[in-house]
């Protein structure tokens, strides 16, 4: 347990959870501004990579390619609204569906399970081996927490027009939404849409990363970006009120999750049950607001009823 | 300014809770018209105002505000006619959202909304002065969630919302039943006046036979879905609680039971 080995592994654990901001603030948008918990994450961030690999295979512009990625998980948030709003299915089954369909489409995307990409031939934005020896500027952490930041500001600058506004109450209350004039399907539809660009992006940049796409490569997505959303609260909440720094923030939760992660593999967990822990430490923490209600302020609960 | 004609309701219809809610039932409002209506539990009254509102489509009939026919519009397009306050204080307005960004939302009611700003620095002028009219001094928390107001204020705030963008019909579903006595006359004071100010056409439910018979010029009971009893003008101007339940007995040949009704 050489503690240099740890901190060795660390720029890449630090790459790897900015990559995964940019999903895990997806998921911020749906869970925590629209309060629907889309499963389609699973499916969609395979999209993102499948389509930029496959783009960059035959030759496209990388940028090009990445942004076919998003419009792909787009279509994906496209799919899972409809199933929602125009179906009538209940959240959790409509991604639920549509993470199953992906499967299949991401399958013929790539024409097999998975598709590798050598970083020699082709001119990647973000790999693993610009992690070192290559100037700051083609360093994937440079590069992605630019990436964050420019979509933070496009983030806060949509959030705070009248289409964003009608999103955020839509969210928050579809009755007083509808009562003020938003069609909130449409509200809802236009967030699953942007949360899946998102992680269609991020899993372009992490299929260039980590040199290929692959099946199940978005495999537990939404739990790890919810890990992200959890530890970002846990931690800024009290810190961040702004709407930019609390998506900042939850970039910052996804580096510290992969951090953790990487300290626990350090420590000689089996990589093997990363998914496992996570699941239950993100279950704990989704508990705890609910603990308190029942146990802590449980005399105080009639105090949200009107006075 | 509304017309409803011949709007029946069932629910559950062909199980063992088949429910008549809205039973051919018809209503004329003129402009201006500041209309009360009371009726004990599952009368219809709420079915009422949702059915004007779209919450869900009726059955049959028609319901035209100011001229236009809106039986088919769906809930977010016939917003752009409609003021409503709700009976949960939690409903009629985003708790997550500051008290500016609430009337922001209202202010654009029946607009289409587009990418420019969701509020502008002219708008904070202008509601800050609206604000003031609460006598709440919610004009200096502009920026504060609307979570962190107590239920009357949530009301109030509801209230001024309802009536930012002029709404041909202003519908009030028992929005003071969930207040302190207090605090649900203030409410209602606030009401008033800002009926008074944009001369708006109303239609307010309520349990309180008292506050029915002193606002509004016209009041009408409801029971099975259908209008028993329709009180206008003079004849609502000299009406008293014992009148009322009087009139009840009369019209629907069983005596008037509801405590909160009387007492209230």
């Amino acid at each position: 347990m050489n503690i240099l080995t740890l901190f060795g592994s660390m720029p890449g654990a630090i790459a790897q959870g900015l990559i995964w901001g940019i999903t895990a603030i997806g998921i911020y948008i749906t869970y925590r501004i629209l309060d629907f918990a889309d499963l389609t994450v699973d499916g969609s961030m395979c999209t993102g990579g499948a389509v930029c690999i496959m783009m960059m295979l035959s030759d496209h512009n990388v940028f090009v390619s990445m942004l076919v990625a998003t419009m792909a998980g787009m279509l994906t948030g496209l799919a899972t609204g409809l199933f929602h709003t125009f179906m009538g299915i209940p959240p959790i089954l409509s991604g639920i569906l549509t993470q199953l369909a992906l499967y299949s489409v991401n399958l013929a995307i790539m024409g097999k399970a998975n598709q590798s990409i050598n970083v020699d031939k082709y001119n990647l934005l973000v790999a693993l081996r610009y992690i070192k020896g290559v100037p700051f500027y083609r360093n994937p952490i440079f590069v992605t927490a630019v990436c964050i930041l420019l979509l933070i500001l496009f983030l806060y600058w949509f959030f705070g027009t009248e289409i964003g506004c009608g999103l955020r109450a839509t969210g928050c209350n579809a009755n007083m939404a509808r009562a003020q004039g938003i069609n909130t399907d449409f509200s809802k539809v236009l967030g699953l849409m942007i949360s899946n660009g998102l992680v269609g992006l991020s899993g372009a940049l992490l299929a260039q990363y980590q040199n290929f796409s692959d099946v199940s490569m978005g495999r537990g997505a939404i739990v790890i970006g919810l890990a992200a959303v959890i530890i970002s609260e846990a931690i800024f909440g009290r810190l961040f009120h702004n709407f930019g720094f609390k998506l900042f923030g939850v970039a910052l939760g996804s580096i510290l999750y992969y951090m953790v992660v990487q300290t626990v593999i350090w420590m000689g967990v089996k990589p093997d049950w990363l998914k496992a822990l996570s699941a239950l430490v993100v279950a704990f923490f989704l508990a705890i607001p609910y603990w308190k209600n029942k146990y802590i302020s449980g005399k105080d609960l009639g105090k949200n009823k009107v006075a | 300014m509304l017309e409803m004609r011949n709007v029946t309701k069932v629910f559950n219809k062909g199980t063992v809770n088949e429910k008549l809610a809205l039973d051919n039932f018809s209503l004329t409002l003129e402009e201006g018209d500041f209309v009360t209506v009371i009726g004990g539990n599952g009368a219809g009254k709420s079915t009422m105002m949702n059915a004007i509102s779209g919450v869900w489509p009726v059955d049959s009939g028609q319901i035209i505000v100011d001229g236009v026919d809106i039986t088919r519009l769906p809930e977010h397009k016939r917003a752009r006619f409609l003021g409503r306050v709700f009976q949960d204080p939690m409903t009629g307005t985003a708790a997550t959202m500051g008290i500016e960004e609430n009337l922001a939302l209202a202010k654009r009611r029946g607009r289409t909304r587009s990418l420019r700003t969701g509020i502008s620095k002219k708008e904070r002028e202008e509601y800050k002065e609206l604000l003031k009219i609460l006598g709440l001094g919610l004009e200096d928390r502009m920026t504060t969630k609307v979570g962190l107001l107590s239920g009357g204020q949530r009301q109030a705030l509801t209230l001024l919302m309802a009536s930012l963008q002029k709404p041909k019909l202003l519908l009030l579903d028992e929005h003071t039943a969930a207040l302190d006595p207090k605090t649900a006359a203030k409410v209602l004071d606030t009401t008033e006046y800002i009926i008074n100010r944009d001369h708006l056409t109303t239609l307010m439910i309520t349990h309180n036979m008292k506050d029915a018979i002193a606002h509004g010029n016209r009041l009408f009971m409801m029971m099975d879905g259908k209008i028993i009893l329709d009180i206008r003008g003079e004849e609502k101007k000299r009406l008293t609680v014992e009148d009322l339940l009087h009139k009840f007995e009369e019209a629907s040949g069983e005596a008037f039971v509801s405590d909160k009704a009387i007492l209230g």
